[in-house]
């Protein structure tokens, strides 16, 4: 293979961005866990400690991740939105068969709220770590502002 | 990095002889329907407790999800990972798209009738002899379920964004294609314990 083509001006891999996906793998990391031990102690009732603990941990990593997003400049944007949107869809998709599983064997009252709350987590955890490697590569090499 | 790490023509475009980049679509909507024909069938048979269709579904689901991630973790991944850049990307164009939708779906029905034949059976009762080899089975499956989903299933999209720029970066290119290589070989040795637990499981 002889091709050759001009190379961009700059590569985007010269950009540091802060630990965003390290935080969203964190968290889904945690909720993975925390869907381990609610399906390890299927069908009985297991202790909610843990897994509430975990949930609550993934969020912060989510919500601190989210923070460090916002307040990004010259990110792509559009590209961030538009993958999100459509791996969100999917995902969701896939949460509600890990849902339909539980409810269809019975699963009720705090133990499902709290699986719920996992998948919610899942949901949205993939789609934002999705976008953002997407988006990270498509935005401006360097901050213009 | 090398020149041909650069070496990307425009879609569809020619340069220096080089073959027309293919037009790459990121999630191949030709093959929805027959992802919705497997879920549609896939929830029947869990809303019914039909016992030959969850086993057919986790079996060959299963069969399928290991074979795979065997193949492309130890054969094809070394493969790629000591291609040019421009055949990586030409391979990635064609060979990715794919396997964003055969993935989540061989994963999907795996999971989803594994889950119901061990609560129908009885394995996840922590009575049975098969309840810690499940709970096993669970911690393989989520280890492999934050690399594929926090590294390779980023890495597999972002690479395909990139290659749909009028002027791809070969570097950036080069690096997603390493993670992916990388983390398809971690799944595949992981598939080893996955093929060693439900053996087990199957035979206590």
């Amino acid at each position: 293979m002889t091709a050759h083509v001009e190379a961009p001006a700059s590569s985007a891999l010269a950009r540091k961005f802060p630990p965003i996906a390290e935080f969203v793998i964190g968290s889904l990391a945690l909720v993975i866990v925390g869907g381990i031990y609610m399906a390890s102690k299927f069908p009985r009732r297991p202790p909610l400690a843990l897994p509430i603990a975990l949930l609550a941990g993934s969020i912060v990593l989510c919500l601190v991740a989210a923070v460090m997003t916002a307040r990004l400049h010259d990110f792509a944007w559009a590209r961030f939105r538009l993958v999100f949107g459509w791996a969100l869809l999917a995902y969701v998709f896939q949460a509600g068969m890990i849902e339909y599983a539980f409810v269809h064997n019975n699963a009720s009252g705090a133990p499902l709220a709290v699986i719920t709350l996992l998948l919610v987590m899942f949901a949205l955890d993939v789609p934002f770590v999705i976008a953002f490697t997407a988006a990270r590569y498509s935005s401006p090499p360097a901050p213009t502002g | 990095m090398t020149d041909s790490a650069h070496a990307m023509a425009a879609p569809g475009g020619v340069v220096d002889g080089a073959p027309p980049r293919p037009a790459i679509q990121i999630v191949p909507l030709k093959g929805l329907w027959v992802v919705g024909v497997i879920v549609v069938f896939l929830i029947v048979s869990i809303a019914e407790d039909w016992r030959w269709a969850l086993d057919f579904f986790h079996v060959a689901g299963g069969g399928l999800w290991t074979g795979i991630d065997l193949f492309v973790g130890l054969v094809v991944g070394p493969i790629l990972g000591r291609l040019s850049i421009p055949a990586r990307a030409e391979f990635s164009a064609r060979f990715m798209p794919k396997m964003v939708l055969i993935m989540p779906t061989v994963v999907l029905m795996t999971l989803a009738a594994g889950f119901q034949l061990a609560v129908n059976l009885g394995n996840l009762d922590p009575s049975s002899p098969n309840h810690d080899w499940l709970v096993v089975s669970f911690v393989v499956v989520g280890v492999m379920a934050v690399i594929a989903l926090g590294f390779l299933e980023p890495a597999n999209i972002a690479v395909l964004f990139e290659m749909k720029k009028p002027v791809p970066d070969g570097e950036v290119i080069a690096k997603l294609m390493q993670r992916f290589v990388y983390t398809a070989g971690i799944l595949g040795l992981m598939q080893v314990a996955t093929l060693v637990i439900m053996t087990r499981v199957a035979t206590q």
